[in-house]
């Protein structure tokens, strides 16, 4: 049983604590131990927010550090770039494509960054962007452009499918159940798997 | 069967498990998931009282009657509680009362980054650490047996990374404990000087009873390893340096108040060298170098912050942790801001627009601090608006003084704004009060409070009428005001600060987060109208973009709230699907 660090980053608002937990939910099913680490209060507002999901045979500390993360999963470019140093050398960058402009950049002190993606490709071989967003919005509801994301990541884990597909049933709300499981696997088949 | 919780949720099932009765508590970042899942448990009462104080009295009053009770809250929320908590060590407990605080190490959601294990020593109180969520659940159980077996109340020290990390734990069914037999017994519950003094000596000789216990309990773990280095740790720091140390020998100590004198004697002579690795104050340290131990702890490790294996590693055994990138991480920070349709950005508008001196308080608005809306001068503690206001007007006189407004939430001004209130009308001053009323608390993630006319389970209950309460304190010019009619606002605002009276302008307009605010359409840049004037920029709603050509609204973010439509005074904000009311 191999030990996978995976981090989750994204803006307050775009369900990053939930996707944390469908990750965590589905490596307790597949008999792994798991510690996860969430950052609430004031943090969420908007800001930069960030969870670890540490799994394994046995895991001691809940926090990933600079160069250990297997999986960095990022709901927004500016994010990925902010915490690709956490990434190891061989690791996977999930990335969607989508800009939300940080207040520094709204109000002008700051520049959004225009060469995120070409900055972490420089660097990394294994870096998979997608355009999460605009799948969501197909699937009617913008907010599960993080379980596309999970779908996409779920392919280069051990976790079987239908683990998967149990973990977002237990997790998310049941009326959003059927929606979220379209999406997990919209963004399973964009990996190349087959549902 | 095996769970994956948060530590906050494992202590909610260590009370459910222990047979807890009453839970009481106020919210505070990281500790309010206890209570907020002690509430889903029916067999247990549980209400979230106007503030920290409040709720130990509670449980306090709950423990007197024989019932197993806990209370939880954040570190600077047993500031609060420090009064109750002190003489409670006095009269001790009948049924168990454990007492949950969350410390925040790095300071992710708090104004502080304080120690809790000194409130153990100062007020004499056992307090236990886990250092996972299993042991969460462990802990608050073995916590209330040990109250009821000792008399005392005890603590249970969490930090963030306990209370908001998830592990695995073991649930077990609930044992229903009978309610103890209360009897009246002043000389161990009225604390006046002649018990206080008995009861003074009933402490001393309780803290043998637990110095003695602190030696032998199986709280205090040794686990062998190379003995060239032992490591003395509690809490999150035992994983971490688990984690960066691997197989050295540890005691690892579930009991940190009082420390294990014996214990820690025989543990430091048997390694060769001795690391004590614990967040914030050398409190493990400073027991040890008072009796001549020798150790390493903070003169090699930081007192701020939060502590990571690497750091550990780095700053102990000097292994420079490698893997890092050198991509050039020149990236914009995105600090938290004001959610688009938030109510507070009307009154910050406005107030920054009047070039007012706000003192601000503790919640969502205290972003009202960061660009562009720059509208607050100072935030101190909860409730400290209103109190620091009048200060400023008396140090000032009236006339600069009506330059200072307080800026107040509906459940901050509960939790501690009243007195606040009641000393500017006693003591004659003259400042002007905003309540921001939300209808929540907003922060902590929506808890109802006493204004918000629901209990935590949801249950209608008597709403607190907090304009009969500000008129009844003293206020005779107390105004509602939506926030959103920015220019009706504004109005009350300058009568209110002009008048030689205090004043209570009660703000009032729902957080946007909240179910029943339905806010439709979207707002549209008509670019023909748009000027590129740029005053919507100033409003700071992360949904207006400049994109330094013209300005952008991202659909994504907007939730159609219109206050950008009212400011723009070209008729360039349009609003498409959906009017508002």
């Amino acid at each position: 049983m191999r030990n996978i660090s995976i981090m989750i980053v994204g803006v307050g608002g775009q369900g990053t604590l939930l996707t944390s937990r469908v990750v965590g939910a589905a490596a307790v099913k597949a008999g792994y131990d798991v510690k996860m680490s969430e950052v609430h209060g004031m943090a969420q507002r908007g800001g930069s927010v960030i969870t670890y999901v540490r799994i394994g045979k046995s895991v001691n500390s809940p926090i990933i550090e600079k160069g250990e993360a297997d999986i960095l999963l990022c709901f927004e470019k500016l994010e990925a770039l902010r915490w690709v140093d956490y990434v190891k050398k061989t690791g996977t960058i999930i990335i969607n494509d989508q800009q939300i402009d940080p207040m520094p950049v709204i109000i002008g002190k700051a520049k959004y960054p225009d060469d995120i993606l070409e900055k972490i490709r420089g660097k990394f071989s294994g870096v998979r962007v997608i355009d999460a967003l605009e799948v969501a919005r197909r699937l009617g509801n913008i907010k599960v452009l993080n379980i596309v994301m999970v779908g996409l990541m779920a392919k280069s884990t051990e976790i079987e499918k239908e683990i998967w597909h149990e973990a977002i049933r237990e997790t998310v709300k049941a009326k959003f159940v059927d929606l979220n499981l379209k999406a997990f696997d919209e963004g399973y088949q964009l990996a190349g798997g087959t549902v | 069967m095996k769970k994956l919780m948060l530590g906050n949720e494992a202590i909610a099932r260590g009370a459910y498990e222990a047979g807890v009765t009453v839970a009481s508590a106020y919210p505070g970042t990281p500790s309010t998931e206890i209570t907020e899942k002690i509430a889903t448990y029916d067999e247990i009462y549980s209400e979230w009282a106007p503030n920290e104080k409040v709720a130990l009295e509670v449980a306090l009053g709950a423990s007197f009657a024989g019932a197993r009770s806990v209370c939880a809250m954040k570190h600077v929320g047993l500031n609060v509680a420090a009064d109750p908590l002190f003489t409670a060590s006095y009269t001790g407990v009948n049924g168990g009362l454990v007492i949950c605080v969350a410390d925040d190490p790095g300071m992710h959601s708090s104004q502080n980054e304080q120690d809790s294990r000194h409130y153990a020593r100062a007020a004499k109180v056992p307090m236990l650490e886990p250092s996972d969520s299993q042991e969460c659940k462990d802990y608050i159980k073995k916590a209330l047996e040990l109250s009821e077996q000792f008399d005392t109340p005890f603590i249970l020290r969490l930090s963030t990374r306990i209370s908001h990390s998830q592990s695995l734990v073991t649930l077990e069914e609930r044992q229903e404990v009978l309610l103890k037999d209360y009897q009246k017994d002043p000389g161990k519950y009225v604390m006046m000087p002649a018990m206080a003094r008995k009861r003074r000596v009933a402490i001393e000789e309780r803290m043998k009873r637990l110095n003695a216990f602190a030696e032998d309990t199986e709280l205090n773990q040794v686990i062998w390893g190379s003995k060239e280095i032992g490591v003395i740790t509690s809490g999150i720091s035992y994983q971490y340096a688990k984690e960066a140390f691997g197989d050295v020998s540890y005691l690892k100590l579930g009991m940190v108040y009082p420390l294990p004198e014996k214990l820690v004697t025989e543990f430091a002579a048997q390694v060769k060298k001795l690391y004590i690795i614990e967040e914030l104050e050398p409190f493990i340290e400073g027991f040890l170098k008072e009796r001549g131990i020798p150790c390493i702890g903070k003169e090699k490790l930081p007192v701020l912050g939060e502590y990571s294996a690497s750091l550990l590693k780095e700053s102990v055994l000097g292994i420079n942790p490698g893997g890092k990138t050198d991509i050039n991480l020149d990236v914009p920070a995105r600090p938290p801001v004001l959610c688009p349709g938030c109510p507070h950005r009307g009154v910050f508008y406005v107030l920054k627009k009047n070039k007012l001196r706000v003192s601000g308080d503790i919640g969502c608005y205290t972003l009202g601090t960061l660009a562009p809306l720059e509208a607050m001068d100072s935030c101190v503690c909860m409730g400290a608006s209103i109190g620091i206001a009048h200060g400023m007007e008396k140090a000032l006189g009236r006339e600069a003084g009506a330059k200072t407004v307080a800026v107040i939430g509906d459940s901050t001004f509960v939790h501690s704004g009243i007195t606040g209130l009641i000393d500017i009308v006693y003591n004659k001053g003259t400042s002007t009060v905003i309540i921001l009323d939300n209808s929540i608390t907003g922060m902590t993630g929506h808890q109802d409070n006493p204004a918000t006319g629901l209990t935590i389970k949801g249950e209608p209950t008597r709403q607190l009428d907090l304009i009969k309460l500000c008129q009844a304190i003293g206020i005779d010019r107390v105004k509602v005001c939506d926030p959103f009619d920015l220019e009706g606002f504004e109005k009350v605002l300058k009568e209110e600060i002009a008048a030689e009276e205090p004043s209570v302008i009660i703000a009032q307009r729902p957080c946007a987060l909240l179910k029943q605010v339905k806010y439709q359409g979207k707002v549209t840049v008509n670019d023909e109208k748009c000027k590129y004037c740029k005053v919507c920029m100033r409003l700071g709603c992360p949904a207006i973009v400049d994109t330094g050509s013209g300005i952008r609204i991202n659909d994504a973010l907007c939730v159609g709230c219109d206050l950008c439509v009212k400011v723009c005074k070209f008729g360039a904000l349009e609003k498409v699907g959906g009017i508002n009311a």
